[in-house]
């Protein structure tokens, strides 16, 4: 008796495909790119714009948030066409519709926050050709369901919005002193140097005072370094990543 | 003789890869043999010089104001470049297969790769932003791609090298790539001393 009713609880629930909205899979497909599956320094994707807008914090985060959308509604547009587009011209097909979301981007980028438009000059254009949105497209849109990726297409922008914001608060804070244009360490600003001073008094803090802005940060080749510097971070931590070749 | 401070500006002091990180998914990936690097290197010098010119005309002949249509198509510009990009991506293959097979055999698998290689847009979209003329945008586009070719290629020979030395495992093959890359951008920056008056204009 217990045993049909176990049965049939089974055969009931097979045919139930429908999966939870925001179940394990997807918490995975967010998740993992943050960490063990980073488009940077794990996939070697998106490299291209990633470095070169990083020498301030500001322009990184919008650069993150500009590349989530894009990678995001690029993945959901593309994977709810894929059965329409032919193979042969998929390529071009998944250029345009990238080409159009990231017109829309820079576009409103252009309305509301101008010097950070200028600041980002062409590589706002340059998401079209980022390797994350194309990847992502190639690797996951083209073979999935829209909803699953979504969720991968802001859990890739995410993991490199995240290096983004790493490295821009890194070299920004050496380089320039600052945080968000809000200085912070050096004695070079008058404000920093009240605070030092006020701090020292109360034998607290002095040790910034000696600090002098490091101009190789500044540097676009900076990024370099620091991003190296994470991946050597980043592999011994979790030593299954290391290249064999 | 602007011409030719542009095509050493843009070659040397302001390398696409170097300066600009532009194109570095490709660089990244295609610089563990100098064989396939110099491949990849050439494609792109002939992709750039050719698609350069082209996106110049159009931005100029047809998105601008005072163009065929008459209309201020510049927000169109991404779509029609990258659009571009891909035909002459496109074309350039067919071309190189009929015209030169031992040529095409060895850059056979990259010239596709090249459409989405930032390096291409980014320079129409430096042309662009620099307000070149005709023929600074065809030096530009020879230059960079001269640029881009040559720290590919600089890039792999190294790379090749340190198969044979000890580098923290960690660090082994993309680390070290990044690192080198830094070096290099640093060794490329010293080259801006080369005649400051001549560069000093732009």
């Amino acid at each position: 008796m217990a045993e049909t009713l176990v049965k049939e609880q089974k055969v009931a629930q097979v045919p139930k495909v429908s999966e939870p909205i925001f179940g394990q899979k997807e918490r995975k497909l967010l998740l993992d790119p943050l960490t063990d599956n980073n488009p940077i320094t794990v996939q070697v994707l998106g490299v291209c714009s990633a470095l070169a807008v990083t020498s301030l914090v500001a322009p990184s985060v919008v650069m993150a948030i500009a590349v989530t959308a894009v990678t995001a509604l690029s993945s959901l547009v593309t994977s709810m066409v894929r059965n329409y587009i032919p193979k042969s011209v998929r390529m071009i097909a998944q250029l345009v519709i990238v080409a159009v979301l990231v017109t829309i981007v820079e576009l409103v980028l252009k309305a509301y926050n101008f010097t950070i438009y200028k600041q980002l000059s062409v590589y706002i254009g340059l998401i079209i050709t980022n390797c994350i949105v194309m990847g992502r497209l190639e690797a996951f849109a083209m073979a999935n369901k829209p909803w699953r990726s979504f969720i991968d297409g802001i859990g890739n922008g995410l993991g490199y919005g995240a290096i983004l914001i790493v490295v821009g608060i890194i070299r920004e804070l050496l380089g320039k002193g600052t945080l968000v244009g809000v200085p912070i360490i050096g004695a070079s600003n008058e404000q920093v140097s009240y605070f030092i001073n006020t701090a020292a008094e109360s034998g607290f803090g002095s040790f910034f005072s000696w600090y002098a802005n490091n101009n190789l940060m500044v540097l676009p080749t900076a990024a370099m370094f620091i991003v190296a510097i994470m991946i050597w971070i980043q592999r011994s931590r979790s030593p299954k990543l290391i290249d064999i070749s | 003789m602007e011409l030719v401070n542009i095509f050493i500006k843009s070659a040397f002091i302001e390398n696409l890869i170097l300066s600009y990180f532009l194109g570095m998914c490709s660089f990244l990936a295609v610089s563990k043999s100098v064989k396939t690097a110099f491949g990849l290197g050439l494609a792109v010098i002939f992709v750039l010089g050719i698609t350069m010119p082209i996106n110049w005309l159009i931005d100029h002949y047809l998105l601008g104001e005072g163009g065929l249509l008459g209309r201020d198509l510049t927000f169109l510009r991404l779509i029609l470049f990258i659009a571009v990009i891909a035909a002459m991506v496109q074309l350039v293959e067919m071309v190189v297969e009929k015209v030169s097979p031992p040529l095409y055999n060895s850059l056979g698998i990259f010239l596709p790769l090249i459409t989405v290689n930032c390096a291409i847009l980014g320079g129409s979209l430096f042309m662009v932003a620099r307000e070149y003329t005709f023929g600074e945008a065809l030096s530009f586009g020879l230059g960079g791609g001269f640029g881009w070719f040559l720290a590919i290629v600089a890039l792999a020979a190294i790379r090749e090298k340190m198969r044979y030395s000890q580098v923290p495992a960690p660090l082994r093959g993309l680390g070290m790539a990044f690192i080198l890359t830094g070096l290099m951008g640093i060794a490329f920056m010293s080259l801006l001393g080369i005649d400051p008056a001549a560069f000093a204009a732009k």
